[in-house]
């Protein structure tokens, strides 16, 4: 277990621990500078596939973050991870294929007009 | 896994009679987390699939489309041809009427989001401190700042549905201002309508959470946890509560910024 966050829970004596938050805001400025960093990719780089694998990469890590550390994930057992990741990757997968089959639409669509 | 060998027999009474006592044996928690938990992962798992299946759909439908190219030298204006722009359609910013501030409005939101994470984490940390007074601060907070963001939503699906002063005149010569399921101003009739769907269902999210949390706060101040003896409900709200911002993260990051 993880030593910054104590699951266990304290037992009822009228004492309350100090708060231990110092990896809260740690991430927190994390999403924040990933989120800042999105702005700057936005106004400085034009449109193209470059920026948007630029955009979906650093949405990966601000989700990771998320999920890791405000979710707790990266503390639980492997087992537990595994199955909320497995199903997830499965979800990557019908984005590209309709993405897919969507861009071939488009190029099917232009030959009548 | 009990420890049975395979080079003795296994007749042998003792290696069969012995209790097993591995993780998926029974009778302990092989996740190491309790019911309620876990059934909030798996719920948590299904509503994935749901946005997934809204955000493949407005990948799919947006790829149908020809996107602007921006490299022939043409200004963007709004049309039914291609897919508009995201930063040409949201730069709305109340107060600022009739100027455009791209994304200002949006980046907002998003800070905004991200700030009631915090608190909510925070307050689960109280929780695991018993301390309820912090509970009952950062629950506030995050009650505080989901509201604001479901204010801001509001504004912004107003904003989208009046649109611009000057509207976009069509094909057939009508002017259209704003938006609406059926026609919009801004380009595509499908692009207002995920608008609608996806930024609609994950503000219903967010204003079920808000819900959770007033009556988390509520069961705070009334002692229900404390005398439980645990605030893991708070926890559990908390997991959904992130998953919502995990949500807007991806939303927009698929609907503003590509």
């Amino acid at each position: 277990m993880a030593n910054h966050v104590g699951t266990e829970h304290t037992t009822h004596t009228g004492e309350i621990p100090k708060p231990n938050t110092g990896w809260i805001w740690k991430t927190f400025f994390v999403l924040v500078g990933i989120t800042a960093l999105e702005f700057v990719f936005v106004f400085l780089m034009d449109p193209g596939t470059l920026r948007n694998a630029i955009f979906i990469i650093l949405t990966i890590f601000k989700a990771f973050f998320i999920v890791a550390e405000f979710m707790h994930l990266k503390h639980e057992v492997k087992s537990l991870i595994w199955t909320i990741l497995i199903p997830m990757a499965l979800l990557v997968w019908l984005l590209i294929a309709l993405i897919t089959e969507g861009s071939y639409q488009n190029s099917f669509w232009n030959v009548f007009n | 896994m009990s420890t049975i060998s395979t080079t003795q027999p296994l007749s042998s009474a003792d290696a069969a009679d012995r209790p097993r006592s591995g993780n998926w044996d029974g009778g302990n928690e092989p996740f190491k987390a309790s019911y309620g938990k876990l059934m909030m992962w798996f719920f948590l798992l299904s509503d994935a699939f749901t946005f997934a299946a809204f955000l493949t759909t407005y990948g799919l439908i947006r790829h149908r489309y020809p996107a602007f190219d921006a490299a022939a030298g043409k200004v963007f204006e709004f049309s039914t041809a291609y897919w508009p722009v995201p930063d040409k359609v949201f730069d709305g910013f109340p107060g600022l009427h009739g100027q455009s501030v791209p994304l200002g409005f949006v980046a907002l939101m998003t800070m905004i989001l991200i700030f009631s994470s915090v608190t909510m984490v925070l307050a689960v940390e109280a929780g695991h401190r018993m301390d309820k007074k912090d509970v009952q601060k950062w629950l506030l907070w995050t009650i505080l700042f989901g509201a604001t963001f479901l204010g801001s939503q509001a504004w912004e699906w107003s904003h989208f549905i009046h649109g611009t002063d000057e509207g976009t005149k069509m094909l057939d010569g009508t002017t259209v201002y704003g938006a609406n399921l059926a026609v919009n101003q801004y380009g595509p009739v499908l692009f207002a309508d995920l608008f609608f769907f996806i930024t609609g269902f994950h503000g219903t999210h967010v204003f079920s959470g808000v819900c959770l949390l007033v009556w988390s706060f509520i069961a705070t101040t009334n002692g229900t946890f404390e005398k439980r003896g645990h605030y893991e409900m708070v926890e559990k709200i908390g997991l959904y509560w992130h998953f919502v911002d995990l949500v807007w993260v991806f939303v927009f990051t698929f609907f503003y910024l590509v």
